[in-house]
């Protein structure tokens, strides 16, 4: 099988950007990339939901044709999993529907078919899942503010390791933190398949001022190891979705 | 457009009909039964009976869904989730939804069960559990979401049932749905791959929340944190040997731990277990009374339809010896 690899970056802050480039824009020029952008925002334990300034986090996400979640930190390591997982399908559920339409046309989607059929277009794109390769960039907030969630914020990551690495295809993860102390963004652990060492990452962090979110992704685009084009992997499944549905 | 995840719940109310656009069956909805990640499950009348329906915004997870019902219909001769019903379109006011309609299945959640219980009900219905795993686990799926709020006890006789499919995953797979007390990757002590051990942990984890109602969080968490919760309680002091082994991933098959568990409770007091063991031997030929009335109703269906033909052959005989009578009469 020839497989492919779905790119994503996980953006996790706290707050609102308030330098540099529109982070909503760079979100954009991710899609066109094929990079998914999904962004995770964490709420102190006395603020509630919609108070604050998160919206845009949906509004990054969205444009970047990822998935987004706020959330306290203590509910950190689901949300982390869920997350990457719900935009893994997501962005192979598009792909499918795209190859749909162009077989199918008439802007036929999956929704369009009848409920049979569409279960088994929903048994490739969970075989896809399982098998397809993953880069996730991790891109984390340390502004002053993150400073007592760094803990959390490092176990969950750890756990969404142990959930990716139950699946066949291969990982890669890399860790970048914003601001640095020079860049943008600092490497806090390159590419690796596993998270295991990451006990030791968090702790040379000095938690700043400003939250240069546009600049901090429009770097971490440019980071993930240059490979084919994704829509290779999906030749393989022509034969499921022959039969129209109409 | 993908509009996966952005899409508000729909609410029903109870009186609200909905139709599937492909099959035009009609539900009326009769109450809310819960409401998930993914959906909500209402309980709504169908043509004949009651049944459960579950909608929701989200396609994917939705289909995934059904799939692993379909599945769990074909092990022969068993009812191991709720049964499958249809699924279809929702054509409302926002759009199509899509919904699937299975089996209500009736019954109590495993801890309301046991509060008018004696204590060995819970080992024999732990043993029921096990042997539904082992069919389960034979046929490629793993349930992966196992917890006292996805199991139910329907009856009398009374027979555990399971609720969620969310979590099912094929054998091999990385496990869908989990909830993190059950996971043996919260604790540290596996990974998330759907295997039979996988389960396993989590039949062990049922066992110590039945010791601890609330549970309790992680702290530096693996066996010795486990351990130290079973030492503490001396109800669950007993089960240790089966724990360690549960929690270890050491049983190679449910079939093992629920042998390991009967030896238990037969140790224990013979005479009791004795007793106490019948009703799960009773209930097993009575799981599935659906599918028997089923039959006999089939069966009436049946002789019915002998009788009219019965009827129709008198009729046609009588007629043509008529007609020879006529005949004859003429000439």
């Amino acid at each position: 099988m020839s497989k492919g690899t779905l790119k994503q970056i996980l953006l996790i802050t706290d707050g609102c950007s308030n330098h540099g480039e529109d982070p909503v824009a760079i979100a954009a020029l991710a899609r066109e990339k094929g990079i998914a952008i999904n962004v995770i925002g964490i709420l102190s334990q006395n603020e509630a939901y919609g108070e604050h300034g998160l919206k845009e986090v949906e509004d990054i996400a969205m444009s970047g044709r990822g998935v987004s979640q706020i959330v306290y930190a203590n509910q950190l390591a689901q949300t982390v999993k869920m997350v990457t997982q719900k935009a893994m399908t997501q962005t192979i559920h598009g792909m499918i529907n795209k190859e749909l339409t162009h077989i199918l046309g008439d802007e036929k989607q999956m929704e369009d078919l009848p409920p049979d059929k569409r279960g088994q277009v929903m048994e490739v794109v969970d075989e896809i899942g399982e098998t397809v390769n993953l880069e996730v960039l991790i891109l984390v907030d340390i502004s002053a503010s993150m400073d007592d969630k760094l803990p959390t914020v490092q176990e969950s990551l750890l756990d969404l390791s142990i959930s990716l690495n139950s699946r066949t295809g291969d990982n890669q993860f890399a860790i970048y933190a914003f601001p640095g102390k020079k860049q943008s963004i600092e490497r806090l652990m390159d590419w690796t398949p596993q998270l295991d060492t990451i006990g030791k990452v968090f702790k040379k962090i000095s938690t700043g001022g400003i939250t240069p979110t546009g600049p901090a992704l429009q770097e971490a685009l440019d980071l993930f190891p240059e490979r084919r084009s994704k829509r290779k992997l999906l030749g393989e499944y022509d034969e499921y979705i022959e039969e129209s549905g109409s | 457009m993908m509009n996966t995840s952005k899409n508000p719940e729909v609410k029903l109310t109870p009186g609200d009909i909905i139709v599937g656009k492909w099959n035009r069956n009609q539900y009326t909805i009769l109450r809310e039964l819960g409401a998930g990640a993914t959906g909500t499950v209402y309980l709504a009348r169908g043509n004949r009976s009651k049944v459960a329906v579950k909608v929701s915004h989200d396609t994917l997870s939705i289909t995934s869904e059904v799939n692993v019902l379909k599945h769990l219909s074909k092990v022969q001769g068993k009812t191991l989730g709720p049964s499958f019903i249809e699924m279809d379109d929702w054509v409302s006011v926002k759009g199509a939804l899509p919904f699937y309609v299975m089996e209500y299945v009736q019954g109590e959640s495993l801890f309301e069960f046991m509060r008018k219980r004696k204590e060995e009900w819970f080992g024999i219905l732990m043993m029921q559990l096990l042997r539904d795993l082992t069919d389960l686990h034979k046929s490629g799926w793993v349930f992966g979401d196992l917890k006292p709020d996805n199991l139910l006890i329907s009856g009398p006789p009374p027979k555990i049932r399971w609720l969620d499919v969310g979590g099912t995953t094929m054998i091999g797979r990385a496990i869908k749905e989990y909830t993190e007390f059950f996971d043996r990757g919260y604790w540290g002590m596996g990974s998330r791959k759907a295997e039979s051990t996988y389960d396993l942990f989590a039949v062990g984890m049922i066992i110590i929340n039945y010791a601890y109602p609330k549970r309790f969080d992680k702290k530096e968490g693996g066996w010795n944190q486990l351990q130290k919760a079973i030492d503490q309680n001396r109800w669950l002091k007993k089960y240790r040997a089966i724990l360690y082994k549960a929690l270890h991933g050491h049983y190679s098959s449910a079939e093992q731990m629920r042998e390991d568990l009967l030896k238990h409770y037969s140790a224990k007091s013979s005479v009791k277990t004795t007793t106490a063991c019948r009703p799960t031997r009773k209930s097993s030929p009575s799981v599935s009374p659906p599918v028997s009335q089923n039959g006999r109703y089939k069966g009436k269906k049946m002789k019915k339809r002998r009788h009219m033909t019965e009827t129709v052959l008198i009729f046609l005989f009588l007629l043509v010896f008529y007609v020879v009578y006529l005949m004859g009469q003429t000439m």
